[in-house]
């Protein structure tokens, strides 16, 4: 206990950045899984066959495989993102391992995030498509008024635990240059070999934490998102 | 009657291999009450979802008051808010009030105010007869009511011409009248309608003409009396045989 009390500063960092690692590819991995789910169920043949062909790419491949690629071939290819550490707003800036940590868990997720999309978008009776329709509304505005808004209620669970199995990826980034939580824990217990159980079981306790948060703000949305 | 307002000319329509529409020849005067009929697996469905393209076909040409069908896009989605549609399992939207059910339509199509879409909705659903559950959803009224309701969302985009799709056969036996008078009650309003159905009665008593469907073909269509009393084909006289029966 006293090795992470007396570097409690360096214990909250470490989640930070963690936690940094999480908030960006969430973010980003939704964003580009919503993108890749609208494309799957789109009327365009061409769209709905490249983004299956991303998912297969990307939810087959483990991600530690993903990370190597992104850290070890990119660079090779010419992009090793050291150009995004000269950027600096209002006093932050981000390493060129972080970029390439949140690019390795975004691409990695968003597969997952596009699968759960579409199969809220699925679980919607075709009745509530066809019904829009028959009423005059076209194809986006069926989509944006009648389909997502009841897909959303029936996607809040498998989303969350995509975006739970997301925390616990991030984690992957220890071996690549990231400080985030279980990097800074293997620090920890090299250094204080006599408290190796303490200093896990604290780590986890801050795991545990965060992926509460995220399960419980996904049971509040589900609760108020619930049909009458 | 006047010139017709939907029109099917050499219809056809392949699932597959199966022929599920044979060269359907079909005119529906303006306010005229058609009634389709005919066994499980007849096309009578297919062609009814068919006049507002919910089912593609392969040959031949449908038009509505003059105007072919439009491919998919703008066009197909106006013309499809000039033809109300009521569906077997009613098909109202579930995460949206009885209110709100009636009110999409008119609001985001035809660009109404809320307040005026919100008014014209409550005299409809008073009409049908389920104005006192405006504020429920759907999953809270009976599926008499639900489908009423559905009748009522339709007529609020002011079609020019109503589709339903056996709109009494998933209801309890109690509730198929009161869904029939609020389609009597229209049909007396003059609207143009299209219903395919196995309510002989309503057929008997709102139909101008009954046209009557087998293997995906129109075997015979006439005046409901002579219909039902003198049936010409052999496919009609059994049908009729069947059903009348009990």
């Amino acid at each position: 206990m006293e090795a992470v009390f007396s570097n409690f500063d360096e214990y909250l960092k470490a989640f930070g950045v963690t936690l940094g690692l999480f908030v960006v590819s969430g973010i980003g991995s939704l964003v580009l899984g919503l993108f890749l789910a609208s494309l799957r169920v789109g009327p365009v043949a061409i769209m709905r066959r490249a983004a299956a062909l991303y998912v297969i790419i990307f939810r087959n491949t483990p991600l530690l495989m993903i990370f190597i690629f992104m850290a070890a071939a990119m660079p090779k290819l010419g992009y090793n993102f050291k150009w995004v550490e000269d950027i600096e707003i209002a006093g932050w800036s981000v390493s060129a391992f972080f970029v390439r940590s949140t690019l390795a868990l975004t691409l990695y997720t968003s597969a997952f995030v596009c699968e759960a999309f579409r199969s809220g978008v699925n679980s919607v009776d075709l009745g509530q498509a066809e019904a829009a329709r028959a009423v005059g509304l076209t194809f986006a505005q069926s989509m944006r008024y009648v389909v997502l808004p009841q897909a959303l209620r029936a996607v809040v669970p498998p989303l969350t635990s995509v975006q739970v199995a997301l925390i616990k990826n991030t984690s992957v980034a220890a071996a690549f240059g990231m400080a985030e939580a279980t990097a800074t824990m293997r620090a920890f217990t090299n250094n204080n070999a006599d408290e190796r159980i303490q200093i896990f079981l604290l780590f986890a306790l801050g795991y545990i934490i965060l992926v509460e948060i995220v399960a419980l703000s996904s049971y509040v949305l589900e609760r108020k998102w619930k049909v009458a | 009657m006047t010139e017709p307002l939907v029109v099917l000319d050499h219809v056809d329509k392949w699932f597959g291999s199966l022929h599920v529409l044979q060269d359907i020849q079909l005119s529906i005067g303006r306010g005229e009450v058609v009634v389709v009929i005919g066994p499980s697996g007849s096309g009578k469905s297919t062609l009814c979802r068919a006049i507002n393209r919910l089912e593609t076909i392969d040959k031949g040409t449908i038009s509505l008051d003059g105007q072919p069908l439009p491919q998919e896009g703008k066009q197909l989605a106006a013309l499809r808010a000039d033809v109300g549609m009521v569906f077997q399992s009613f098909n109202l939207f579930a995460h949206k009030t009885i209110l709100e059910n009636v009110t999409l339509g008119p609001i985001k199509v035809r660009k109404q105010s809320k307040a005026d879409a919100e008014k014209r909705a409550r005299e409809l659903l008073d009409r049908v007869g389920v104005g006192h559950q405006a504020d429920k959803y759907p999953a809270q009224l009976s599926g008499g009511q639900q489908q009423r309701v559905a009748i009522a969302r339709a007529l609020a985009m002011e079609p020019k011409v109503m589709l339903f799709d056996e709109p009494t056969s998933a209801l309890d036996p109690e509730m198929i009248s009161e869904v029939l008078e609020v389609m009597v009650d229209l049909a007396r309003r003059g609207m143009t309608m299209v219903v395919v159905t196995h309510e002989m009665g309503f057929a008997r008593t709102a139909a101008d003409r009954v046209v009557f469907m087998s293997d995906g073909a129109i075997v015979e269509e006439n005046t409901p009396e002579e219909f039902f009393t003198n049936p010409q084909s052999d496919r009609a006289k059994d049908f009729l045989g069947k059903i009348l029966k009990h």
